[in-house]
């Protein structure tokens, strides 16, 4: 590819709607594979998963974090994950945004910090969108408003191409939180768009926010995917 | 020509690196940009490929360990440099096992697990960039040896002895899968012996709130968990005639209190049992594997209930006192008890116990034996009932007692003579035993 034809790098939206962890693993996988090969553009993948609890790499052999029973997660079909990204314990599940952004950050982003601050820049965008003002924390990655954390970033990094990414609490069911120390904070809460808000907010409204905010952000030329452009699944 | 790896700058910001894991372990073959290992910083974790092609020689930095940007952290040799002993391999070639065959009569692939220096011929038959395979089978514990750091890291962690572990790496070698299952393995085992959990306790978003239990709570937990798995109980219920023991107890319940002790019901099962216990020492007994323990002192405990949990405080030489000496201890000990100030010793070394569950207004109760005893004794509430005494009705107080006992060592006809032996006494009970 030649950059300087263009001021802009593409950036190819895919929206996966509910996808299982295991699934969005395995596609993330690939895609960084094609990515490093330079065979796509950056990718954002958004999508919702299935109740899930996640463990980072530092917590696969410490689940103390994971307050609810293995019976008790297993009997109601939340599965336990071991992955690679970065983090300690959290919870995905139905009305939470994920975004998976597969991006080449060579030759000019290539610093990890300056990614996380990044993409907690777009959370907090996102939720200036919907009136809401987000911050971040010092010492604590993620997007927080108050002392309750809004969005949760664990980012995995292989020869500067991106993977996992950020979940942003939209309408999520924050009961679910119970079952973990999310982030392994023990005096910290968990807050949702729609919590803050005090109304409802439309999955499709909080990706297309997150498409621009990320387009913004990442200085990127979204070529597929905003709803008001080549619309709908393939 | 070896090639040091050195902990990459990540971010201008960055100035260390934490180890997550080694892609690579020490000996293999890795080629240039193959990912090497895994580092983490700030909810970031990063793979890091090999900036050269060869065999991983040198690990500098372990898994877990914080180190300095541009700090070494591994060093990649020519596929002939395998050395550095200290860190995993064995220091020598490890002597030839398989009786006749000498060294230089080994299949060329039989020696590459082992330190290369000491096999040149070997490992210069062996194509370069070809995997290491099927090495000589060493002896076992030296195979064991050469688990890498990471695995005998976690033996240690775990405690356990990578011996009994079978591998199914290269040589027989455990690799990190095999203990982690193994370790699982154990785990499972014990979960298996626990009934099937009834399903999940709890869906999420349901109304509930999670506490986690307090210590006494858990410890409770665990016990009882034990000795439900540990004994089959069995119980037998007897009904009692308190008719006796109320009138004596009415009679000299002053007296007592002149001394500075109440007399309960309690006190007068606590003296009827530890007669009972003499009578029976196999009531007073424990198992020990095959063997059976039996107690030569008697040490009663009483279960008292807190606030939010159970104690059970041990009366010591328990035969040793009369009434008014158990009225007192058992005074005594529920009081501090209930105060929480019972030293650890008084909770320990009972041999038998006796538990009250009509306090409550039960009937009788099911109590689980109180490990490593064999048996429990369990007083039901004590009312008056309409009782057929020389086929007339007539009206006595009326108490349950249960025996709930380990059918490992007691037999239901001994536990049926140890209660028939604590009825017998209680309907008459001797004002001279007071």
């Amino acid at each position: 590819m030649d950059l300087n034809k263009s001021p802009r790098r593409e950036l190819e939206i895919r929206r996966l709607g509910v996808m299982k962890y295991a699934d969005a693993l395995e596609l993330q996988a690939n895609l960084v594979e094609e990515r490093k090969a330079g065979r796509i553009p950056d990718q954002l993948l958004l999508l919702e998963h299935p109740p899930v609890i996640t463990l980072g790499v530092r917590t696969r052999n410490n689940r103390s974090h994971v307050l609810a029973s293995p019976q008790t997660l297993e009997g109601y079909g939340i599965e336990v994950f071991e992955t690679g990204r970065g983090g300690d314990v959290t919870y995905h599940g139905p009305g939470q945004l994920i975004g998976y952004p597969i991006v080449d950050l060579k030759p000019d982003r290539c610093d990890v910090h300056r990614y996380v601050r990044d993409i907690e820049e777009v959370m907090i965008r996102v939720a200036g969108s919907f009136g809401v003002t987000a911050h971040r924390s010092e010492g604590l990655t993620g997007v927080w408003v108050g002392r309750a954390k809004l969005a949760a970033i664990g980012v995995r990094i292989a020869r500067w191409v991106t993977s996992h990414g950020f979940a942003l609490n939209v309408t999520t069911n924050l009961r679910a939180f119970d079952f973990i120390v999310p982030c392994g904070l023990t005096d910290r809460d968990v807050t949702s768009l729609e919590k803050l808000l005090g109304r409802p907010v439309e999955m499709a409204d909080a990706e297309d926010a997150a498409i621009r905010a990320f387009a913004a952000t990442f200085e990127r030329h979204v070529v597929s995917g905003l709803r008001t452009a080549a619309a709908g699944p393939a | 020509m070896a090639t040091n790896v050195v902990m990459p700058q990540m971010g201008e910001s960055i100035a260390e690196g934490t180890i997550v894991r080694w892609i690579k372990k020490l000996g293999d073959q890795v080629d240039r940009d193959e990912p090497l290992f895994e580092i983490s910083t700030d909810k970031v974790d990063a793979e890091i490929p090999s900036p050269a092609a060869g065999v991983l020689t040198d690990i500098k930095a372990k898994e877990g360990e914080t180190v300095p940007v541009n700090s070494v952290v591994a060093v990649i040799g020519a596929a002939a440099d395998v050395s550095s002993p200290d860190t995993s391999a064995p220091a020598a070639a490890p002597p030839s096992t398989d009786g006749g065959s000498a060294p230089s009569n080994r299949l060329p692939e039989a020696a590459v697990g082992q330190p290369e220096r000491a096999q040149p011929a070997a490992g210069a038959m062996r194509p370069a960039g070809e995997p290491r395979r099927g090495e000589v089978t060493p002896k076992d514990d030296l195979r064991r040896q050469k688990s890498s750091p990471l695995v005998r890291r976690i033996a240690k962690e775990h405690d356990v002895d990578i011996a009994e572990i079978r591998g199914t790496g290269i040589s027989g070698r455990v690799t990190k899968h095999d203990i982690l299952d193994y370790i699982e393995s154990g785990a499972a085992k014990k979960q298996a012996a626990a009934p099937s959990a009834p399903g999940p306790a709890y869906r999420p978003g349901e109304n509930v709130q999670i506490v986690p239990m307090s210590v006494m709570r858990k410890k409770i937990a665990e016990h009882m968990v034990l000795s439900a798995h540990t004994s089959p109980h069995v119980y037998s219920v007897y009904e009692v005639n308190f008719a006796r023991v109320t009138a004596l107890r009415n009679k000299r319940k002053a007296e007592f209190e002149a001394a500075g002790a109440k007399l309960t019901f309690t006190a007068f099962i606590a003296k009827v049992a530890v007669d009972a216990l003499r009578q029976f020492p196999i009531v007073n007994a424990s198992v020990d594997g095959d063997n059976i323990v039996y107690k030569k002192d008697i040490n009663l405990g009483i279960a008292v209930a807190l606030e939010n949990g159970l104690i059970v405080p041990v009366i010591r030489n328990a035969d040793e006192k009369n009434l008014l000496g158990l009225s007192r201890a058992i005074n005594d000990l529920a009081s501090r008890a209930r105060s929480k100030k019972l030293s650890p010793d008084e909770v320990q070394g009972g041999t038998f116990t006796i538990t009250n569950p009509g306090i409550f207004g039960a009937l009788y109760g099911l109590p689980l034996i109180n490990q490593p005893q064999v048996a429990i004794l369990g007083i039901g509430g004590i009312e008056k009932r309409a009782v057929v005494i020389d086929d007339a009705i007539a009206i006595r107080p009326v108490c349950h007692i249960t025996l709930g006992y380990d059918h490992r060592l007691i037999d239901g006809a001994e536990a049926g003579r140890f209660l028939s032996f604590v009825k017998e006494r209680l309907e008459n009970f001797d004002e001279g035993w007071i």
